[in-house]
């Protein structure tokens, strides 16, 4: 068991005195090499709050952030941006990809913002774009990839130069159903090489491929489903479909 | 009701004795609500009696095979032809238990929502896998886990829009507490006696 992520008691307010608002409150998460957690909660409960803290994009107010054994706490804003250079990856609703560069380049940019020699940034490029199945795009325009490729674009660009920690906030917000599914597919392939996925969603269907779902109100973590719930038997009489049974003597 | 009707679907393809029936049943279905022998035999003894099977010899290992009538093949046409329709509406527990509790204000509606939600989103978890774990030519799974993950997805979304609704109707029995509550302390206005044409019994309460 390795942790990569931790949120440690975390708090983020705006403002001060009665006008306070807490955007999170004392939020606490460990997230391990190759685990797969899906954020879930209504609209202003603080997910993409959760992830900017997670990514060094914004600062708690309370508590502290580790990322990969490295706690962001006195960091100055260099320094920070080149832990998530390193360390992890985001990934958003609207790709956030350069329309005037290839998509090769894209992938590449965030080593070559890093210093790393051109020939080195565009061959981890090429590696990322084969672990996310579209090396043939390389040289296309990313006005001339479909949405779903785009989105496998701008992930391959998060994951460039093996980065351990993915942060994805409604990655399938733009996509169809389906398409949706296969970026899923995607992230659980990434978590099952290895990379600890972080992903915001309000998609019931698309929090299904998580190992773990947590769920937030007003700022607080108030609940969460792991896949390996020690007090649920899975029970498949004779069909195949699984079916839940509590069992409230075994210990969580 | 549609076991009958699928034994029958599957007679219309060829003659077939009752463990092949089962067999073929459980395999198109993804094995997903698997038959027992004793299913399909009173189920043919049925089709039989409402002349929609015949019943041919006994083969050599003993086992009858049963074939469709005309009758028959008229009946899976007319259920191939047809939507389904379900008992209309089939009683949903969930559903009644719900609208029980917000009636109920000792009830805490958002805890009861949350503690279901997160049982539909493990039993996506469990059904995500499944399907991941199935052959991908396997169609017939396929399709009755997408199925199952439809259903438990319209159920979270529903969740949620149960949960909203409380909410806003409790903001609005708040904001008429309150503005009852501002009305008692401020001296009302009368209302001239000639505006209102109801006699005081036909007021309504309160
Ligand atoms: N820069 C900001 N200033 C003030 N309030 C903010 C700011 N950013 C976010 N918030 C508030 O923090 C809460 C959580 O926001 P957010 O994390 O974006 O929620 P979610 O992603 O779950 O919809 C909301 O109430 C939002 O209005
Ligand atoms: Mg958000």
């Amino acid at each position: 068991m390795s942790i990569v992520l931790e949120l440690d008691n975390v708090t983020r307010s705006y403002g001060s005195g009665p006008t306070t608002v807490h955007a999170l409150r004392e939020v606490s998460l460990s997230v391990e090499r190759g685990e797969f957690v899906a954020v879930m909660g209504p609209s202003g409960s603080g997910k993409s709050t959760l992830l900017a803290l997670a990514g060094g994009l914004d600062q708690p107010t309370g508590g502290g952030v580790g990322v990969a054994g490295t706690e962001l706490k006195g960091r100055t804003r260099d320094e920070l941006a080149r832990i998530r250079r390193r360390m992890l990856g985001f990934v958003f609703q609207d790709f956030n990809l350069v329309p005037t560069l290839t998509v090769l380049e894209n992938v590449a940019l965030p080593l070559e913002l890093d210093d790393a020699r051109t020939a080195d940034a565009l061959q981890q490029a090429r590696h990322a774009l084969e672990r996310v199945g579209i090396a043939e795009l390389a040289d296309r325009g990313i006005d001339q990839v479909s949405g779903g490729q785009r989105q496998r674009v701008a992930i391959a660009r998060a994951i460039i130069g093996d980065r351990r920690i993915l942060l994805a906030d409604e990655p399938t917000g733009a996509l169809d159903t389906s398409t949706g599914d296969q970026i899923m597919a995607l992230l659980r392939q990434l978590a099952d090489e290895g990379v600890a996925v972080v992903m915001v969603t309000h998609e019931a269907r698309h929090a299904g491929w998580a190992d773990r779902v947590i769920f937030l109100r007003d700022g607080r973590l108030v609940d969460e489903s792991r896949s390996d719930d020690p007090t649920v038997l899975l029970r498949h009489s004779n069909s195949r479909v699984p079916r839940r049974i509590f069992d409230p003597d075994v210990e969580a | 009701m549609s076991i009958r009707q699928s034994l029958l679907a599957l007679l219309s393809e060829q003659p077939r004795h009752g463990y092949e029936l089962k067999a073929e049943f459980d395999r198109r279905t993804g094995h997903s609500w698997p038959l027992n022998i004793g299913q399909v035999y009173s189920t043919l003894e049925r089709l039989e009696r409402d002349g929609l099977v015949v019943r041919g010899d006994e083969d050599d290992d003993g086992r009858v095979v049963h074939s469709i009538t005309t009758d028959g093949r008229r009946e899976v046409q007319a259920w191939f032809a047809n939507p389904v329709v379900l008992d209309n509406p089939p009683r949903n527990e969930l559903a009644i238990k719900i609208a029980i509790a917000s009636s109920m204000p000792a009830v805490d509606l958002t805890a009861l929502v949350q503690v279901q939600r997160r049982a539909s989103i493990a039993t996506l978890q469990d059904y995500t896998r499944a399907r991941r774990a199935a052959d991908p030519d396997d169609l017939a799974w396929h399709l009755v886990i997408e199925s199952m993950i439809h259903q438990t997805e319209a159920e979270v979304r529903w969740l949620d829009h149960c949960e909203n609704a409380a909410l806003r109707a409790s903001h609005r029995a708040r904001a008429a507490r309150t503005a009852r509550a501002a009305a008692a302390v401020e001296p009302q206005p009368t209302p001239p006696a000639t505006t209102n044409p109801l006699p005081a019994s036909q007021k309504s309460p309160r």
